[in-house]
């Protein structure tokens, strides 16, 4: 069993306006086999963490640690800590020019088991969780991501979450964009790589409906950069009913009001 | 990435059919920069390769020794030279004017192997050259031009496919760091014949290569292809032209660019002309490039002028795409380190032209090549 452990994290970034603290001590522990969503006000600093925890250069820890099994991920570059068994399923997938969606998954697929995998069981593998995730096999030979649908990069990432198996996957904000079956059939993904590989998951979300498909057993609420609250499923059908007022202070009272269920559905 | 697809328009009718065509270098003006022929290229570097007074004796090269090839010099006032075109520019013509014999290479017959002619004893000296490549009817050949070492050379080069021939011309630059080459390929392409031709250029400080396209006979056709990688202070220009002449003709042109470095600098200008005779024509040009660091700039400019209206199709792209740091960071974040990131890209983006050479030795001595040219750049730190 690992454990991803997050304390006391304090994260900046840059801005035109000088240095901004986003995320102000944030306390999470993560299990294999375990599910936790977040759900938090836009800005409250949710891509921040996820960010944060694969490496991206632009976000600065200034106080606390991120440690798998012990070991200090922090000082860790991005790639080694892809290899260490982390996974981040981007709210925006970014487009590469040139690279096969084939090549890229075998480069990565080589990379993260430091060997390259058996052509036979391996074409099979991508063939089988392509056809999984319901996608056409004309995305293994287009280029990463480019010009795909929001939905299409959304099972993009789930397909990579399948065939490079780690052990913790941050899903930040996966379910946005997805139409009804997209969301089922994404949601899906999720569960068989959690069941199959006993996967972490730190699931982002702002909608309840995809906690119908993966069931969480922490709830953790999200707001000006720290953990305000937990609980278990039942907090997400709260926060449904209330909305996040009663843990948004003065201070933070001008963050975006976040879009109903309802809304959803109706995302490219 | 940020792309910027450029829609086809069509640009009414105008220089590049009008333009003035002489093989005597005292008949063009002195270069200055504001030609639309030398806008793009740095004149400083140049000097000595447009004007007179360049060494045009025989040059040093090697030829394979292949049935169906022959090689002798011939007078520059042979019938079979100037046949696939005259300069359309000084450079062009300053070669012309420069040099004494031409190199005749005579294809005949379908060669069962690839024709290599290798250059690579050039030496500093700013020299001329002329070299006509002749494909006799129904011939099918693919020549190998292979250039390396130092060079300051300008020169021009014709290939004549004759009748029905399918000729597969493979120009790879790999000069020293410090070479200058500015060439002109002209091409005459008769009937039914094709001409597939592929330049790669990754070495030199200035290399200018032009491929002119004469689709004269009814049926011809043409695929050029072009890869090329510019590091930092390398300037890489093509100007390609094709100018469809006859009926019922087929164009396709596609070149792909890698910049690395500071002040890496490419050229891409391509002219397709579709004339009054040519019925039918169905023609695309498209150029990508892929700038890997800031600092560098890729020049890009399709143009197309039609003078008839019946006509298949024509078209043209042109595409510019940064490999940036989110690139690096998505590739990274699926363990991926950060120079295979960087192989990866490339290699990608330039395999599709690499891959046209069908010549697998080739093919992987400059798949070989490219990341070597990856990994300078990365050492040199201009990253
Ligand atoms: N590079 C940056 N420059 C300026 N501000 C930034 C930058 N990156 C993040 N921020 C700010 O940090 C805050 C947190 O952003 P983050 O993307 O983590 O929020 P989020 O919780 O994921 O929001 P959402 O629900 O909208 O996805 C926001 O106010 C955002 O504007
Ligand atoms: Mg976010």
């Amino acid at each position: 069993m690992s454990t991803l452990a997050i304390r006391d994290l304090h994260v900046t970034v840059e801005t035109d306006q000088g240095t901004k603290e986003i995320l102000r001590g944030v306390d999470l522990t993560i299990k294999t086999g375990e599910i936790h969503a977040i759900m938090g006000p836009n800005g409250s600093g949710k891509s921040t963490l996820a960010y944060t925890i694969a490496g991206h250069p632009k976000y600065t820890v200034t106080q606390g640690t991120i440690e798998l099994d012990g070991e200090d991920v922090l000082s860790l570059t991005v790639d080694e800590r892809a290899r260490r068994g982390l996974f981040l399923a981007m709210q925006y997938p970014v487009e590469i020019p040139g690279v096969t969606n084939t090549n890229f998954l075998r480069t990565a697929k080589t990379a993260i088991d430091g060997e390259s995998p058996s052509i036979r069981s391996w074409t099979k593998d991508v063939k089988t969780a392509m056809s999984n995730l319901k996608m056409d096999s004309s995305f293994a030979s287009r280029n990463v991501n480019e010009g795909f649908s929001g939905g299409e990069k959304k099972r993009n990432e789930i397909l990579q979450l399948e065939l490079l198996k780690p052990k913790f996957a941050v899903l930040d904000e996966t379910d946005s964009g997805l139409d009804i079956d997209a969301l089922k059939i994404v949601s899906e993904g999720v569960n068989r790589a959690h069941d199959n590989t006993n996967l972490g998951v730190l699931l982002i979300t702002h909608y309840t409906r995809i906690l119908r498909y993966i069931k969480p057993d922490f709830v953790h609420v999200f707001v000006a950069g720290r953990v305000a609250e937990e609980g278990g499923p039942e907090l997400a059908e709260q926060l449904e009913e209330e909305g996040y007022v009663r843990f948004v202070s003065e201070g933070e009272a001008d963050t975006d009001a976040v879009l109903t269920d309802d809304e959803t559905a109706s995302v490219g | 990435m940020t792309i910027t697809e450029t829609e086809p328009k069509f640009i009414p009718v105008q220089t590049r059919s009008e333009r003035f065509k002489s093989s005597d270098v005292t008949d063009f003006p002195a270069v200055t920069g504001r030609e639309v022929e030398w806008r793009y290229t740095p004149a400083a570097p140049i000097n000595d390769l447009v004007d007179n007074g360049l060494n045009g004796a025989h040059y040093e090269y090697t030829l394979t020794d292949v049935d169906g090839v022959s090689a002798r010099w011939i007078a520059m006032h042979d019938d079979l030279v100037a046949r696939a075109g005259l300069p359309e520019d000084r450079a062009s013509a300053a070669a012309w004017s420069g040099t004494q014999e031409a190199l005749l290479l005579t294809l005949d017959g379908e060669l069962d192997r690839e024709v290599v002619l290798t250059r690579d004893g050039l030496g500093a000296e700013a020299r001329a050259a002329h070299t006509v490549v002749r494909a006799m009817p129904n011939t099918v050949a693919t020549l190998i031009l292979r250039n390396s070492g130092q060079a300051k050379l300008a020169e021009n080069i014709e290939f004549i496919v004759e009748d029905g021939a399918r000729l597969t011309v493979v120009t790879v630059q790999e000069w020293d760091d410090d070479a200058l080459h500015i060439a002109t390929h002209f091409a005459q392409v008769q009937r039914d014949a094709t001409l597939k031709h592929i330049s790669v250029t990754l070495g030199g400080r200035l290399v200018r290569l032009n491929p002119s396209i004469h689709l004269a006979g009814a049926g011809a056709g043409t695929e050029l292809f072009g890869a090329y990688f510019s590091d930092s202070g390398q300037h890489i220009e093509h100007q390609v032209y094709v100018f469809h002449d006859a009926p019922h003709q087929r164009s396709r042109v596609t070149y792909k660019g890698a910049l690395q470095g500071k002040s890496a600098h490419t050229v891409w200008i391509g002219d397709v002309l579709i004339g009054q005779n040519a019925v039918g024509t169905d023609s695309y040009e498209q150029n990508r490039n892929l700038v890997l660091t800031e600092g560098a700039q890729a020049d890009s400019v399709p143009n197309l002028e039609i003078e008839i209206g019946d006509i298949v199709g024509a078209g043209h792209a042109s595409a510019t795409g940064r490999f940036d740091d989110e690139q690096l960071f998505y590739l990274q974040s699926r363990g991926i380190t950060e120079d295979e990131a960087r192989r990866l890209v490339v290699r990608g983006f330039l395999v599709e032209i690499v891959q046209q050479i069908r010549s697998p030795e080739l093919e992987e001595h400059l798949q070989a090549a490219i990341e070597a040219e990856l990994a300078t750049t990365a050492d040199g730190g201009a990253r």
